[in-house]
């Protein structure tokens, strides 16, 4: 109700025609108030071999032409270096102790003779899917949130919409919504929420259908295991190299897609001037380290964490389930496969891929693992410490380099996830806009997809 | 000694001026009010991004960053 | 859905108001054991946080209100900022400021103190003022401002005790601020001064008359729109007045991550 008063009281404030003796006195007021704060401060605030601040050098590093961009990029690799890195060995170590467990549960259950079924819908549905889950998401992102928070509190992001402004700026958007697309790197609902720093409407919309072009923490872990099983893959000496470069040239492709994206929507739909840009550089901060751990350990991967393992135990089971029951002599899945797969084949996946991301509408987690089952006949599933295995289960199943990288693309561009979508009703107040992300975002996919199937095949065909 | 007055965007890095006035109204000019840009407040241009634009602003003690078309409704006297 | 319709803020009533970046969010989290999330960018904080804490044996309510540069209400957190101050009137208002840039943050005390004269004044990040080389003399800016002073560096626990003391103080009214507010000017005084006592006998319960003489003398506000206000403010006494939904409905730990 006051919120409208507020409104209206707002827009005689921006409205041009204004008498000039408001404005003026609102512009004493303000100058009497500051002319105070000088005064006051004059008295209380004593400069003792004050020194232009060691932030100032900092930030001429970080923004300058040539170190600038190039730090930023490098920042990036190297994130994604340490998390990949980092994340192998206790990934493997997590899988070992979780089958192990497994094999316990599955003679507990024949020991109490369990049928056969309910063995597969817990075990190989249900438990199975929460393990991968566990394991191979896990220690990515007890890794990665804390770094990502490390640079939230020392200062740095703001930065990074300062450096990307320009290009916000040539696509009619608001600088903030780099800010908002770095939240979007923790989680797409989290930066959609964070969109509200963007007071104007229009800009608001356009970084909210654009959020998802950032991959979330959900498909960081399917990303980087494709890039190191396959980009990686492509030279094994250099795989440690190519795999973090992989990933970062896609968020940087996806950072690219945001921006081409919000120019188109700037220019047609959302039309509009861009509104003033104010951007505070916050001093550094020494960040401290124990509460960043703590922080991005509990609030951060657990809540994550354990979003995602309450959507793959049951997703694993109803998985498990179309995968076994057979309608005339194919399973459902195999069925839902291949009605996707014409699609799928045109755009460089195939039925199952496309099936998988479907099936992983709740959480982006689980669509590596539901294709895995997919593959495997009997909806069984090979564990994750064995990274050989399932390259060569991909590759038994047609995967070349194109369904990788395809894979990896329409991930990093496809419908957003539940939540995300019911974020984006929320934030916008209107359903028709989370429905118009989720087709825009899936549009866009197929589209970039199919160019790059396209280009491979015509590259391919030219060699042979 | 008559100094003249310049748009902040054409204030030149490392350089030092005072806001004479803000062409601006509304909403961004509030704004502006509201971080310090008042009269006779002094302003250095500290940094601009790589890309040439925004520029970062020392004022009040604080950095801001502005592009280059709100900094053009920004006089400043330069010193 | 709105939860702050819901149910009433309990008193004592602590707010923490300032501007971003001031380590607002740490002070809230030294005071109440909260870990919510302090990211150093501006317009991190959108919602309102809250939480308890004992001095004393006294168990005080404390709200962390959006980073705000000023209460002009140019934005939606400024109006939060703004109306909370105005309609919930915190028992004890604690402003934090930034010792490293205390000028520019002394517009919003200064703000502030035209709507409550039940201020603290926080000079926060001390170390890294000293850091930098910049001291700033509590005794001077509480003798200046007419309300109470603690520096703190909340990040190492420092002058957190003394915080608390000053808010107990200040609630039970050991101590009484006594804001020194701006002078507009002869002019802009005289105008006040006229509008004061008219708008004494229209709102006898409380709302700031010379904060509502400036906000009217300003354009911002009408008599007609400051009654609305009011009659809302009737109609969830005891909760708040602000129809915000927009902010109470996404739950805080959406926020925090």
């Amino acid at each position: 109700m006051d919120t409208r008063i507020f409104q209206r009281s707002q827009e005689t404030g921006n409205s041009d025609d204004i008498s000039h003796v408001t404005t003026d006195v609102k512009d004493l007021i303000v100058e009497k108030i500051y002319e105070k704060a000088e005064s006051i401060s004059r008295k209380a605030v004593r400069y003792e071999g004050f020194r232009e601040s060691l932030d100032k050098k900092i930030d001429l590093l970080l923004t300058s032409k040539v170190t600038g961009i190039l730090f930023m990029l490098l920042l990036l690799g190297v994130i994604f270096w340490l998390t990949l890195v980092g994340a192998n060995y206790p990934s493997r170590i997590l899988a070992k102790i979780l089958f192990g467990i497994q094999g316990f549960l599955e003679s507990f259950l024949v020991s109490i003779g369990a049928p056969e079924w309910v063995n597969g819908f817990l075990i190989t549905g249900m438990y199975k899917t929460m393990a991968w889950v566990v394991s191979v998401m896990l220690p990515p992102m007890a890794i990665f949130f804390p770094l990502f928070t490390f640079l939230e509190d020392l200062g740095y992001l703001p930065r990074v919409a300062f450096n990307l402004d320009y290009f916000f700026k040539r696509s009619g958007t608001h600088g903030k919504q780099a800010l908002t697309m770095s939240m979007g790197f923790g989680c797409n609902a989290a930066g959609v929420v964070s969109c509200r720093i963007i007071d104007s409407p229009r800009e608001r919309i356009i970084a909210i259908l654009t959020n998802n072009f950032v991959p979330c923490n959900g498909r960081f872990p399917t990303l980087m295991l494709l890039a190191s099983l396959f980009i990686g893959g492509l030279a094994p000496d250099l795989g440690w190299l190519l795999a973090p470069i992989a990933v970062s040239g896609l968020v940087v492709f996806g950072v690219f897609t945001t921006l081409v994206v919000s120019k188109l929507l700037a220019s047609t739909l959302l039309k509009g001037l861009p509104s003033s840009f104010i951007l505070e550089l916050p001093p550094y901060r020494p960040p401290h380290i124990g509460g960043i751990i703590i922080r991005s350990i509990y609030e951060r991967t657990l809540f994550v964490l354990g979003r995602a393992v309450a959507v793959a135990a049951p997703a694993g089971g109803i998985i498990w389930l179309l995968a076994n029951i057979k309608l005339g002599n194919q399973s459902l899945l195999a069925q839902a496969a291949a009605f996707l797969d014409p699609l799928g084949r045109l755009v460089g996946l195939d039925g199952y891929i496309l099936m998988a991301f479907i099936a992983g509408l709740p959480a982006n987690e689980i669509v590596l693992p539901i294709l895995l089952m997919g593959y495997l006949a009997q909806g069984s599933m090979i564990s994750p410490d064995n990274f050989a295995g399932l390259k060569d289960l991909l590759i038994s199943n047609g995967w070349t380099i194109l369904t990788a990288i395809n894979t990896m693309l329409f991930s990093l561009l496809h419908f957003p996830c539940a939540t995300t979508l019911w974020t984006i009703r929320c934030e916008t107040g209107k359903a028709r806009w989370a429905i118009f992300a989720a087709v825009l975002t899936t549009t866009v996919a197929l589209l970039v997809c199919f160019i790059i199937a396209s280009l491979y095949r015509l590259v391919v065909w030219a060699i042979l | 000694m008559e100094k003249h007055v310049i748009t902040l965007d054409k204030l030149p890095i490392g350089k030092t001026g005072r806001v004479a006035a803000l062409l601006s109204k509304g909403l961004f000019r509030r704004r502006l009010l509201d971080l310090g840009f008042v009269p006779g407040t002094p302003i250095t241009a500290y940094f601009t991004s790589f890309t040439g634009d925004p520029t970062a602003y020392r004022i009040r003690g604080t950095v801001i960053a502005l592009r280059k078309e709100d900094a053009s409704k920004i006089l400043v006297i330069p010193e | 859905m709105d939860f702050l319709l819901e149910d009433s803020f309990p008193r004592p009533l602590v707010a923490l108001a300032g501007n971003p970046n001031t380590g607002k969010s740490t002070i809230f989290n030294a005071l109440t054991g909260m870990k919510q999330h302090t990211g150093n960018w501006p317009g991190k904080t959108v919602s309102l946080a809250r939480g308890t804490f004992y001095h004393k044996n006294v168990r005080f309510n404390i709200v962390d209100l959006p980073g705000t540069y000023s209460l002009l209400a140019n934005s939606l957190e400024e109006q939060v900022a703004r109306n909370f101050i105005l309609f919930n009137r915190p028992d004890v208002m604690l402003v934090v400021t930034d010792a490293t840039c205390l000028e520019r943050n002394l517009n919003l005390v200064l703000q502030i103190m035209e709507i409550t004269d039940r201020i603290i004044v926080c000079v926060n990040l001390i170390d890294e003022a000293t850091k930098k080389g910049i001291y700033v003399d509590s005794d001077v800016l509480s003798e200046e401002l007419g309300v109470p002073v603690v520096a703190t560096a909340a990040r190492r626990g420092i002058g957190l005790y003394e915080l608390k003391e000053m808010i107990l103080k200040v609630y039970s009214g050991e101590i009484k601020p006594s804001p020194r507010k701006v002078n507009y000017g002869e002019e802009l005084e005289k105008a006040i001064g006229e509008l004061v006592p008219r708008l004494e006998k229209t709102f006898s319960d409380g709302i700031n008359p010379r904060w509502l003489a400036l906000n009217i003398i300003s354009g911002d506000y009408s008599i007609e729109d400051i009654k609305k206000l009011i009659k809302v403010r009737d109609k969830n006494r005891g909760g708040n007045a602000y129809g915000y939904s927009y902010f109470s409905t996404v739950p805080r730990n959406r926020e925090l991550r």
